[in-house]
């Protein structure tokens, strides 16, 4: 059972903790839309320091480019995917 | 090894010698740093220098024919094609192509959306469906302004796309690796596969240019 299913609205979680993150901080505290479920993959956090640990759920998730930069010069259907585990997202 | 010469004669003689070439840049802290540790797991005898040049010199003969020959039998095949967009590792297995690792996943061209990959942690690509990036796709400018102003980015490569076609750019950040499945150009009714194949090129598995032209 998942968290989020396609459609649901999410915000990156802000916060800044020290390590191996790959999630952008562009993305941090930015609103976005499940797009897919990946699957559950290795953390990077902890695998990054050879540490084992559970696997945590991947999404795809869309992102306006409107709501990232305010001053976004492109078309307004413009948007960011990006792949992001699951203790990164929060619900709105 | 040396650069000096053995031979014994002076060097007043008049026809042109190129300038000796210092085989080397200076290394950065890292470079020194995975010489250092290529060079210690072979003194462990955990690795040896052939499986070193066995492992380069099969990425160096991954190269984007692969990936073509996967979007050409998608633009033949409707079947292939929804296999592909479905399962990328299953679909480029099917062609020969195994994907260990990572997870590949199409996204396909539309004439109202157009896809476009970056990787702006770091440097993620299909590498085993399209061999190593170009230098581009890993220089700091391309990663920051793609997300930031892809449009820019794309007319630089010669790619306008109007304001109608939406723009989708995927950030690989994580286990997933993009493969932008382009439009197949009008006209290539009459073409074989093999020479479908030979259109694709590897920035338009990228997603950084078109097929048909420069703008859209």
């Amino acid at each position: 059972m998942t968290r989020f299913e396609p459609g649901a609205k999410v915000r990156v979680r802000e916060d800044c903790p020290p390590g191996h993150i790959r999630t952008p901080v562009y993305l941090r505290g930015k609103p976005g839309v499940v797009q897919r479920y990946f699957g559950a993959f290795g953390n990077p956090e902890r695998l990054a320091y050879n540490l084992t640990g559970p696997k945590k759920d991947l999404y795809k998730v869309r992102f306006r480019a409107a709501d990232l930069w305010p001053d976004y010069q492109g078309s307004q259907k413009d948007v960011i995917e990006a792949d992001l585990y699951d203790h990164w997202l929060e619900t709105i | 090894m040396s650069g000096h010469h053995h031979h014994d004669h002076d060097h007043d003689h008049d026809h042109p010698h190129a300038p000796p070439q210092p085989d080397d840049k200076v290394h950065s802290y890292h470079q020194i740093l995975s010489i250092a540790l290529k060079e210690l797991l072979i003194e462990k005898g955990v690795i040896t220098a052939a499986e070193v040049r066995q492992f380069i010199e099969k990425r160096d003969s991954i190269t984007p024919a692969n990936g073509a020959k996967v979007v050409a039998r998608a633009w033949l095949d409707p079947a292939y094609r929804a296999r592909l967009l479905e399962d990328g590792n299953a679909a480029a297995a099917e062609l020969g192509f195994p994907i260990t690792g990572t997870k590949l996943v199409a996204v396909e061209n539309t004439s109202d959306t157009h896809n476009v990959v970056v990787c702006t942690l770091c440097s993620c690509y299909p590498r085993d469906l399209l061999g190593l990036p170009p230098a581009w796709y890993k220089s700091r400018a391309y990663r920051a302004r793609v997300v930031r102003e892809p449009r820019a980015v794309l007319r630089e490569f010669g790619t306008e796309l109007s304001d109608d076609v939406a723009l989708r750019v995927h950030d690989s950040t994580a286990d997933i690796r993009f493969l932008v499945l382009p439009q197949r150009p009008v006209g290539t009714d009459a073409l074989d596969e093999e020479a479908l194949a030979a259109l694709v090129t590897r920035d338009s598995m990228i997603g950084v240019a078109l097929l048909d032209g420069g703008a859209r």
